[in-house]
């Protein structure tokens, strides 16, 4: 009897794996940069919630946690692809941990679409990583043009994260331009998870730094823009889309008003698809509220991927992986999406300034 | 450097110096008695944030009962800590009891992402604002973008003075304990021999939780002041300041509360001129306090004011 039972469980769960699609959301839940994480799987799941099916089968999100750590990154992509057996990759989603958990995707041969990593190693000499976001080199000169184009300044300082590969490679980018255009720079350099940034603020201030770069992640941007404050640095702040969380927001305080970002998206910039008015509709249904950059991005990623196995009419990662870098306009939350044969979405960067704590949409670079 | 931005960077290592310093001291004193290094010490530094947080923003306490909650929570987790971890092991080998404070150590990092969410919170409208401003020497009055504001000077933040002065007023009170109650007796004779004392009738139980009980209460002080500094709290934000506070009592010699002191503040000073003189530098800051943990151990390992310890054979 008991033998029989069990063979009849094997069987049920075989069958009911067999009539889902798996996928893996590897997202940093919890750890330094979790804010990025839980809003990107925000997005995700409201893009389960509204197309959970494909070619007739369900899509099952199986969301594993890479507490923000490299290692982790690693060790999830090996679970989702060895243990969970999943068709494609959700995440990873800041650009170390991509680049980290995305060697597993490649030697697997299971594809990794990633919401947010904008790093350009993270799909270089990779076939199965792509991303639905544009890459650093684009964004390095977005912020560029806007902080010595738009805005007129001169002498910034840039602050380097000297542990995120993001960091390295956007300040790089930034630079270039920079040298491009005539105009002067330095760098200051921290550590992700350092609280004390005095010492690097009063040698900026010493140098007479006309503005503040600070291509980082959220909880480092909070901290340096309030010591700054404090400390009487009254010149403008800028950042990345490493900055596009509330986060941003509750932790800097009165410090980050009047600070400029690039990102990838901001509700307030006009909506361009059908998906992206459905996306803005929805999720104020079910939040209360207006959603954000990483949000957009989540649901992109799973709707792009959704696109991809419904164009390859297959659930075989190979032919996904294919399909994926087939993209071609496709109508997503953040606008039109084409993937290029590098794996590499060519976006627009929009610029957003923090106003009495709220994000106000300012203007579109295009490519 | 000019001057002023030297005087800047000083107070600012003082600043940082003392709170290493008040965590240090609880490292030293668990040490000195047990020989234990405590490695959850950080991760009470973190609760006792998140017990002031709470008690503000769910509770709607005052701040000033929320900084007395959180501290005697603090000092209540430390006498646990020691009364279900390190108790039952009291005899076994000192590695025993080592592995068993990562182990507290990780349980209270886990404990907190689960209770209190993995995500950053704001530390910000806790506390007054007042504790935010700052005290401008010098300098001069420009107009910048359509606001009246001073220029240059050196700026001591209102929390930097309440930080070095509490610090000093609390070491105060624990010389006072140490050296002039009967407690303090209690808790220097077990340092020296924990079976010893307890053929004197002290109850050595008791003292060891005490000393936990106020190392933690000191931790607790500590993070409240750090969250008021940075005002970002995460489950693990106790991790590096536990191990530069470790690293500033082994610098100060192990075992020795003066030694702590002045163990934190030449770390928190060095940290920050070493950003200071070499801002390329910067992003290596905490291999710097390694650097000097390493330093200490093998050019003196009982550290500045730590005693020799004679073994007889």
């Amino acid at each position: 009897m008991k033998k029989i039972l069990i063979v009849l469980l094997i069987c049920v769960v075989s069958i009911s794996s067999f009539a889902t699609i798996k996928l893996a959301a590897l997202m940093p839940m919890t750890g330094s940069v979790a804010a990025f994480g839980r809003m990107i799987y925000n997005g995700i799941e409201l893009a389960n919630e509204l197309f959970p099916t494909v070619n007739g089968e369900e899509i099952e999100v199986v969301l594993l946690d890479n507490k923000s750590d490299k290692v982790e990154a690693v060790n999830t992509a090996r679970r989702a692809i060895e243990v969970e057996n999943v068709v494609a990759i959700l995440g990873e989603v800041i650009s170390g941990n991509t680049i980290a958990g995305g060697a597993v995707a490649e030697e697997s041969k299971v594809p990794m679409v990633s919401p947010s990593s904008t790093t350009p190693l993270v799909t270089q000499d990779k076939e199965y990583v792509s991303r639905v976001c544009f890459s650093d080199p684009f964004q390095g000169l977005a912020a560029a043009i806007l902080a010595y184009e738009i805005m007129g300044l001169d002498n910034t300082a840039i602050f380097i994260d000297v542990e995120q590969d993001y960091a390295v490679g956007f300040a790089n980018y930034f630079k270039q331009k920079a040298e491009d255009l005539g105009k002067n720079y330095f760098y200051e350099y921290y550590k992700s998870g350092d609280q004390d940034f005095t010492a690097q603020i009063s040698d900026a201030i010493a140098k007479n730094a006309g503005a503040f770069f600070i291509p980082g992640y959220y909880q480092e941007i909070a901290l340096i823009a309030s010591q700054a404050r404090q400390l009487g640095f009254y010149e403008p702040i800028l950042a990345g889309d490493g900055a596009a969380v509330p986060e941003t927001i509750e932790i800097g305080g009165d410090a980050v008003n009047n600070l400029y970002f690039t990102t990838h998206y901001d509700p307030g910039a006009p909506n361009t698809t059908e998906n992206a008015k459905l996306f803005v509709e929805k999720y104020t249904e079910k939040f209360g509220e207006a959603p954000g950059t990483f949000t957009a991005l989540g649901f992109d990623t799973y709707m792009v991927v959704r696109d991809a196995i419904e164009r390859a009419g297959s659930s075989d990662p190979e032919m996904i992986a294919k399909a994926i870098r087939e993209t071609v306009e496709f109508p997503g939350a953040t606008g039109f999406i084409t993937i290029d044969e590098n794996g590499d979405a060519i976006k627009s960067v929009a610029i957003v300034k923090i106003e009495d704590g709220e994000f106000v949409y300012s203007t579109t670079v295009n490519p | 450097m000019s001057f002023n931005n030297f005087i800047q960077n000083l107070l600012n290592g003082i600043s940082i110096g003392s709170l290493y310093a008040l965590i240090a001291v609880g490292y030293t004193m668990v040490y000195g008695i047990l020989k234990l290094i405590n490695f959850a010490h950080g991760d009470v530094f973190m609760m006792a944030v998140y017990f002031c947080f709470y008690a503000v923003t769910l509770f709607t306490v005052p701040w000033w009962l929320s900084v007395i909650i959180a501290v005697a929570g603090a000092a209540l987790l430390g006498f646990l800590i020691d009364r279900v971890a390190y108790k039952p092991i009291r005899n076994a080998p000192r590695i025993s009891a080592l592995i068993t404070a990562i182990g507290v150590s990780f349980f209270l990092e886990s404990l907190a992402v689960v209770l209190f969410s993995g995500v950053a919170k704001s530390f910000r409208k806790v506390f007054p604002s007042f504790l935010g401003e700052m005290i401008i020497i010098g300098g001069e009055e420009q107009v910048k973008y359509g606001q009246n504001v001073i220029v240059g000077g050196t700026r001591i933040p209102v929390i930097t003075i309440i930080t070095i002065i509490t610090t000093a007023a609390v070491l105060l009170i624990l010389w006072r304990i140490v050296y002039h109650t009967k407690q303090g007796m209690a808790m220097r004779a077990v340092s020296m021999d924990i079976p010893t004392t307890s053929l004197m009738g002290v109850n050595v139980n008791n003292i060891i939780g005490m000393t936990f009980a106020l190392g933690s209460a000191l931790a607790g002080i500590g993070g409240i002041l750090w969250a008021i500094r940075y005002p970002q709290l995460w489950p693990y934000m106790g991790f590096l300041p536990g191990i530069k506070a470790f690293i500033a009592a082994i610098l100060g010699g192990i075992g020795s509360i003066f030694g702590a002191v002045v163990g934190g503040l030449i770390l928190g000073v060095l940290e920050i001129m070493i950003v200071g003189f070499f801002p390329s530098l910067a992003g290596y800051k905490d291999a710097f306090a390694f650097l000097i943990l390493i330093v200490v151990l093998s050019v003196k390992p009982s550290g500045l004011m730590g005693q020799k310890e004679i073994k007889k054979v």
